[in-house]
């Protein structure tokens, strides 16, 4: 063959050959027939305990029906967000560009959520969230691939109007911290104290992550409201309950919260949180069988107690199954997966919930006090709880 | 605001600001005496809490706890000034914050592989758990009080050591002039070292008293870290007198400020520190 020639064919098959080589992937994909599950969430730092929670209650949840999603085996990717939101929309693109994942299960910290969540509605991919309760996500900035299994930040404090003005504490005093869960949580307070009635009579605000509360203590003491009510979370929550108690405030002034005011803490916290009275979507102490079940097994699997967080992170599973399995493992059906996981009614450990239009949990609320280092449920502070929804176009 | 109320507060930020004043003073001194940026410094305030944490669980006690704590915070500081940190006395203050942002981590890593992530209670002494009851509804912790006593009492255990004694006075002449004190066969390379883990050491015994206050969890050091800079910019480098006043100023401002203008409160203290850089540029007082 002539020069030329012998050029123009070997080109060809150079470059038949590199676009075989793209193909390659997808070929051997189809052929993989694997899952891939894409876990993102924080296993360093504060948040860590949540995280390793979070995914020991997903994992159970999936080896409970076989390990298997819509009959197709699962490969794992994990991406530690270390919950900083700054690296949020890297970290989210890490699994859904490189590691090509059919679904992002993440994460705990509504900051790094943001992050995902842009991820997530720019991509496509199904993003199931396991805690995060910032509003946007299924308001505003609600989508029809965004599925929360956790709560919003104002449910909890939705269901805590009523009981406080049950017990007679008419006048009350708000405090968290200054930041977008704190004022979420407010919300929930405000909508539901002053529907039954009662006066807000002052909002306190630190700046986060301050922990000084002696000054706001004393204002309080200063206010002599019947009731406070408040937010706070992890570290901040133990130490409040500890200078409340040490104060003297508690003898006089009910101390009500969200939830999470007592949740991972009490150890930490010690008697100083006994009576405090709280609403959330669960309680270590819920006796139900479907709880006490579901606590034998998750001791039996990772010797340890699980919390409000290995429930969220198993109901993410259990919600991933139900799509996964009507849409027989083929997340690329749409109609049957997102079918399945609109209707979805999750037989909980917190109870039975089902999703609400703008795809948040429609759950009850319990009413916890504590009494000897325990949640104790004391009543149903709410039934059927929703996050309202609001801006949200697909509800 | 009546009396009462406005008394109480004054109260609160004093004892804030005297616990402040002992994180920073320890970081004044190491910057001041010997040059070094140290942002390791939370990072010690962290490990005395932990120490404290520990101990107290294994000896039952706070008070033996802290007095081992304290001993094997000196005991690291000496160790991490023999090993790194005398090599970084003549070196580039980006270089120190290079070292000591990584010492940071290590720190923090090591914390979570030695005691885990979660967040843990310390108990308050039985003898000074109970609180005086100051108003109807206000008792003040006896234990606060405590505390800002063990601060004041190392305030002037400081004072005294610097300006009375033969070894505080070798401290200020190599601040001074290092090379002309080594000429007059004083033994610079010891002198340093003191200073150092008495540095950590008053890092550490902060974390230590204030352990039950503050409860103890991962990320503590950094949070005071920020706090302890200002305090030490706003009253002079490697001044110990601008480290007290300063902390006290900004105690109450911090206070205050949450009080009576709670949209600003978490700017006051840094508003504080711009206006006094703009009078001031080397801080309250100079070394």
């Amino acid at each position: 063959m002539t020069t030329r020639r012998l050029v123009l064919t070997r080109s060809a098959a150079v470059i038949g050959a590199a676009s075989a080589g793209l193909l390659l992937p997808q070929i051997v994909r189809a052929q993989s027939d694997k899952l891939r599950v894409g876990l993102m969430l924080p296993y360093t730092g504060t948040f860590a305990q949540l995280g390793k929670a979070i995914e020991n209650g997903f994992m159970m949840a999936l080896n409970e029906q076989g390990g298997k999603l819509g009959g197709r085996e699962i490969e794992f990717f994990k991406v530690d967000d270390e919950a900083n939101p700054a690296k949020a929309i890297e970290n989210a693109n890490r699994l859904v560009q490189r590691d090509k994942v059919d679904v992002l299960v993440g994460t705990v910290h509504s900051g790094v959520q943001m992050g995902i969540h842009k991820v997530a509605r720019e991509s496509g991919v199904l993003n199931i969230i396991p805690n995060a309760g910032v509003h946007m996500a299924t308001r505003a900035q609600c989508a029809p691939n965004v599925y929360r299994a956790s709560f919003s930040n104002s449910q909890p404090t939705l269901a805590l109007g009523k009981p406080m003005m049950d017990r007679g504490h008419k006048k009350a005093v708000w405090i968290t911290w200054n930041y977008a869960a704190g004022d979420e949580a407010f919300e929930g307070f405000e909508k539901s104290y002053t529907a039954a009635g009662g006066t807000i009579i002052k909002k306190l605000g630190l700046p986060f992550p301050n922990v000084e509360f002696q000054a706001l203590l004393t204002e309080i003491a200063a206010l002599n409201p019947d009731a406070v009510a408040c937010f706070w979370a992890g570290g901040g929550a133990a130490k409040f309950l500890r200078d409340y108690a040490a104060s003297g405030l508690n003898k006089n002034i009910q101390l009500y919260g969200s939830g999470f005011l007592t949740e991972g803490v009490l150890q930490a916290a010690g008697p100083a949180a006994e009576g405090v009275l709280t609403t959330l979507h669960y309680s270590d102490s819920l006796d139900t069988p479907r709880n006490k079940k579901f606590r034998r097994d998750y001791v039996n699997a990772f010797k340890s107690q699980p919390d409000v967080y290995a429930v969220q992170g198993y109901d993410s599973g259990l919600l991933l199954l139900k799509g996964a399995n009507a849409a027989q493992g083929d997340l690329s059906n749409k109609k049957a997966l997102y079918g399945a996981m609109d209707s979805a009614v999750i037989d909980s450990p917190r109870g039975q919930w089902s999703m609400s239009p703008s795809h948040n949990p429609i759950q009850d609320m319990y009413l916890r006090q504590v009494e000897n280092n325990e949640n104790k449920v004391i009543g149903i502070a709410g039934k059927a709880v929703a996050d309202s929804g609001a801006g949200c176009r697909m509800a | 605001m009546d009396l009462a109320n406005f008394l109480i507060q004054l109260l609160n930020s004093l004892q804030y600001g005297l616990l402040l004043f002992m994180l920073a003073a320890g970081l004044t001194l190491i910057f001041g005496i010997m040059g070094v940026v140290n942002l390791a410094h939370g990072s010690f305030y962290m490990i005395g809490a932990y120490l404290a944490w520990f101990f107290t669980a294994q000896l039952g006690s706070l008070v033996l706890a802290i007095v081992v704590g304290t001993v094997l915070a000196v005991a690291l500081g000496w160790l991490l000034e023999w090993l790194l940190f005398r090599h970084f006395y003549k070196r580039d203050h980006l270089d120190q914050v290079l070292l000591t942002f990584g010492l940071v981590y290590i720190f923090e890593e090591t914390r979570s592989i030695l005691w885990g992530d979660d967040v843990h209670a310390v108990q308050v002494p039985e003898l000074v758990n109970w609180s005086i009851p100051l108003t109807e509804n206000l008792s003040y912790p006896v234990y606060r009080l405590v505390v800002a006593g063990v601060c004041i009492a190392l305030a002037v255990g400081l004072y005294l050591l610097i300006s009375k004694t033969r070894l505080g006075m070798k401290i200020r002449a190599g601040a001074f002039n290092r090379e002309m004190t080594e000429a007059l066969g004083i033994n610079i390379r010891l002198i340093y070292g003191v200073v150092f883990a008495l540095g950590v050491g008053l890092a550490a015994i902060a974390g230590m008293i204030a352990a039950p206050l503050a409860s103890v969890y991962p990320g503590m050091g950094s949070s005071v870290l920020i706090m302890c800079f200002v305090v030490v910019v706003i009253g002079g480098i490697g001044s110990v007198r601008g480290a007290l006043v300063a902390a006290l100023l900004v105690g109450l401002v911090d206070t205050f400020g949450k009080v009576l203008v709670p949209q600003i409160a978490g700017m006051a203290v840094y508003m504080l520190m711009a206006l006094v850089l703009l009078y001031k540029p080397e801080g309250l007082f100079k070394q």
